[in-house]
């Protein structure tokens, strides 16, 4: 019995490990990927530790003009979601007893329907309607299109979470009020407004990261608009570098700080009223509890990159870095000559033996080098390690043989015509 | 404070749909008067009061208040102020907020509704509570709250819905009282909903006792204690032994009835069935456990049973008899300090006072 215990208990930690890789391994990669030099987002070979690519994120304008669309749309989302979804789950709580299962089925159909199709028909509807009234410039605007794209469906995820907490609403309470003498309006704003204050806040940020995150039918609206998520596909598709990866550290360390910071407020309220205790032996501000040590914690490192990011020059390292390869390239170059020779030593010595057999034909003249077009010489390899330092890896050595298709400046030209 | 005004219901009807939930109440309550709706749930009493408030409109009929026809005016236009059995205070809101809600709504100051506030606090001594919020409160204080919360806004009629059903039986009692008092102190009409009959008696000055929509009898405590429109009502309010049997003689408001099991028996004849009833009629007659007494009398109203239990409830005893042919029945004596005690199986004769036994034509009882 113990030991089938044990059994379960390894089972359930080495289960629990791989989930838990599953979900959190490709961000650790990803973040990682950030801190390091190499020119492609990789972990390995790890070349050197960097700050280099946050700033490149900063200089690069369309990735900033990404954020900025997606934060327009966002907050437009959120307002437009917000009111809907309110003004719909009132509708069904209160009004069409009826029709309710109806009423519900039609509001939530939204959110079954593929996001493609809801970018679509968003377009083409609104370029119908603008058509129709003889060219309406607003109608086609990708921001206009793509809040009211995506609010189509993200109006249904905040009427679902204004639904849940209007069951907990007590109707007398309305009542109550307008006994009082409010009007209708009044009741409204003193008394359920102020009842939904938090589900409000909760489906707002619900239909920011909704809106934040979206891309299937933003893609068919957004224009002349590109948010962050197009962008982010669009620079997938020409050539990606680590700035993507410092961008999903931001991100993702916005959300954690968001998140620690929302446990330890509630943590405080819990602590307030007394439904748990204070652990001992730990200062008082930090309340005992893990998330705000989790917070403090993150906090310190972020302030400590921060700050060494302003001293911190991965130059060094950097040389550091191209010189071993260097060296490595050389060496290998170095063992292919060192095998070359040999090979052609021993191709002489065939040669030899024909010569000695037949005619005078002249072997000193330039081997069988010739026979390839110099494509062997050692010298062609040197060069092309010489030009490969400015290339990514090591892979570019060989390059020039090949008549430069792979010369890392080409892709640098081809990315930066399609880009203009 | 402004004086009670009439509140006077014009055979009002209340359908939903098909269900009739009030059938034609007239009721005409004085100004000032404390009066109340008793009845089993599901009754309608509680469909009435929200006539009166104005959530809902009756099918049929009228609703004036001083005089006024109410139709067409919602619950913000009518001088009218609710206490709702869950007394409905606002969660979000302090106590002192709570109380001057009305005075918000209608535009009045913070510093003029927080002086009002500390006001009404002193009346129903809750003085300095007003920051608290009503999560912070006991279900007295609550109580007190709703009510300082429906004074303040100066209505002229006080409609409570139950208000006491959720305290335990000692604030019960104490808020009846307290109820009774500030109702007397301000001087307005109440409307107080309630199923049980001894809030209703304690506190009204007058009582419509509701059966299934219908409104069967109207009167003060006594008339609807003593004299008993109907058997529903008799069966309802306080605790009553019933006799079935058919009407024998008829002498004047005096009848006897041959019971099913217990003989011949005389009483009087409730005063609205009085020259409606005849020889041969199915008939139903009341005597309260407290009007037994031990020993024989008049053979007209002497039973004799057997004894099968008797519990002691303090100031009384139960005994529990059981009559010819299984007829149970129970008897209330006070306690005077003489042990009045018979042994279980013991056989005993009790009589009643005819003046204080009422017969009336047979009809359906309240269910226990």
């Amino acid at each position: 019995m113990k030991s089938n215990i044990l059994f379960g208990r390894i089972a359930l930690g080495v289960y629990f490990l791989i989930f838990f890789g599953y979900l959190i391994g490709p961000l650790v990669v990803m973040g990682l990927t950030a801190f390091n030099s190499a020119a492609f987002p990789s972990i390995t070979p790890w070349q050197c530790f960097t700050y280099e690519w946050f700033g490149e994120l900063f200089k690069d304008e369309r990735i900033l003009n990404g954020i900025k669309n997606s934060f327009i749309v966002g907050f437009g989302t959120v307002i437009l979601s917000v009111s809907i979804g309110l003004a719909a789950s009132l509708v069904l709580t209160q009004v069409w007893a009826k029709w309710r299962s109806t009423y519900y089925t039609i509001i939530i159909a939204p959110i079954l329907i593929p996001g493609v199709v809801i970018g679509i028909s968003t377009l083409v509807f609104w370029r119908k309607v603008s058509d129709s009234l003889g060219g309406v410039a607003f109608m086609n605007n990708g921001l206009f299109l793509t809040i009211l794209g995506q609010s189509t469906f993200i109006a249904s995820y905040c009427m679902l979470v204004f639904v849940a907490r209007l069951q907990r609403f007590d109707p007398g309470l309305t009542e109550a009020a307008l006994d009082l003498g409010a009007s209708h309006t009044q009741a409204f704003r003193k008394i359920l407004l102020p009842f939904m204050r938090p589900a409000i806040a909760s489906a707002a940020v619900l239909a920011f990261l909704a809106s934040f995150e979206n891309y299937n039918t933003t893609t068919f609206t957004f224009g002349s608009y590109p948010t962050l998520t197009i962008e982010l596909s669009q620079m997938v598709r020409y050539g990606i570098n680590p700035s993507i990866s410092a961008l999903a550290v931001i991100i993702v360390a916005i959300t954690v700080f968001g998140a620690l910071a929302l446990e330890v407020y509630r943590r405080r309220t819990k602590l307030k009223a007394g439904e748990i205790k204070p652990a001992k032996g730990l200062p008082s501000w930090l309340y005992g509890n893990i998330a705000t040590i989790l917070l403090v914690l993150m906090s310190f490192t972020v302030i400590g990159m921060l700050s060494t990011a302003q001293s911190y020059s991965p130059q060094q390292c950097k040389a550091d870095f191209r010189e071993a390869r260097d060296l490595e390239t050389r060496l290998k170059i170095e063992a292919l000559q060192a095998a070359r020779a040999a090979a052609l030593a021993e191709a002489a010595a065939n040669g030899e033996a024909t010569e000695d057999a037949g005619t005078d034909a002249p072997a000193e003249q330039g081997g069988s080098s010739g026979a390839f077009g110099g494509v062997f010489a050692p010298t062609n390899l040197e060069d092309a390690a010489g030009q490969g330092d400015g290339a990514s890896g090591g892979a570019a050595a060989p390059a020039s043989p090949f008549g430069n298709v792979f010369d890392p400046t080409n892709l640098e030209d081809a990315s930066g015509t399609s880009g203009n | 404070m402004s004086s009670g005004v009439d509140v006077n219901l014009e055979n009002i009807w209340i359908k939903f749909g098909d269900f009739v939930a009030v059938r034609e109440a007239n009721v005409n309550i004085k100004g000032g008067d404390f009066f109340s709706f008793l009845g089993p749930s599901g009754c309608g009493k509680t469909t009435i009061l929200r006539a009166v408030s104005g959530f809902l409109n009756p099918s049929e009929g009228r609703v004036l208040i001083g005089g006024k026809d109410m139709a067409g005016l919602g619950p913000n236009k009518r001088p009218t102020a609710l206490i709702f059995q869950n007394l409905a205070l606002f969660p979000l809101m302090k106590i002192w907020e709570n109380i001057t809600f009305s005075m918000e709504v209608a535009g009045a100051s913070a510093v003029e509704r927080r002086k009002r506030a500390d006001e009404l606090l002193d009346m129903i001594a809750l003085p300095g509570q007003g920051d608290k919020f009503p999560s912070e409160l006991s279900g007295g204080q609550k109580q007190r709250v709703a009510i300082a919360r429906a004074l303040c806004a100066e209505p002229d009629v006080l409609l409570l819905d139950e208000p006491l059903s959720a305290l335990d039986l000692k604030l019960r009692q104490h808020m009846r009282t307290e109820l009774r008092e500030i109702q007397q102190r301000v001087g307005i009409t109440f409307i107080y909903i309630t199923h049980d009959q001894g809030e209703a008696l304690t506190m009204s000055d007058s009582v419509a006792v509701m059966r299934a929509g219908v409104i069967d009898q109207i009167g003060d405590g006594h008339a609807v204690y003593d004299t008993p429109a109907t058997p529903f009502v008799a069966s309802f309010v306080g605790e009553n032994n019933v006799f079935r049997g058919k009407v024998s003689a008829i002498n004047g408001d005096e009848a006897t009835i041959t019971s099913n099991r217990s003989g011949e028996l005389l009483s009087k004849i409730t005063p609205t069935a009085v020259g409606k009833m005849k020889v041969g009629d199915d008939a139903m007659m009341f005597v309260r456990p407290e009007m037994l007494q031990m020993g024989e009398g008049d053979a007209k109203s002497t039973i004799s049973a057997k004894v099968l239990n008797e519990e002691f409830e303090g100031n009384t005893y139960s005994i529990y008899l059981e009559g010819e042919g299984g007829k149970q029945i129970k008897m209330a004596m006070p306690n005077l300090g003489n042990d009045p005690h018979k042994a279980k199986g013991d056989m005993v004769s009790f009589n009643y006072n005819a003046n204080n036994a009422v017969v009336m034509p047979a009809g359906d009882l309240a269910s226990e």
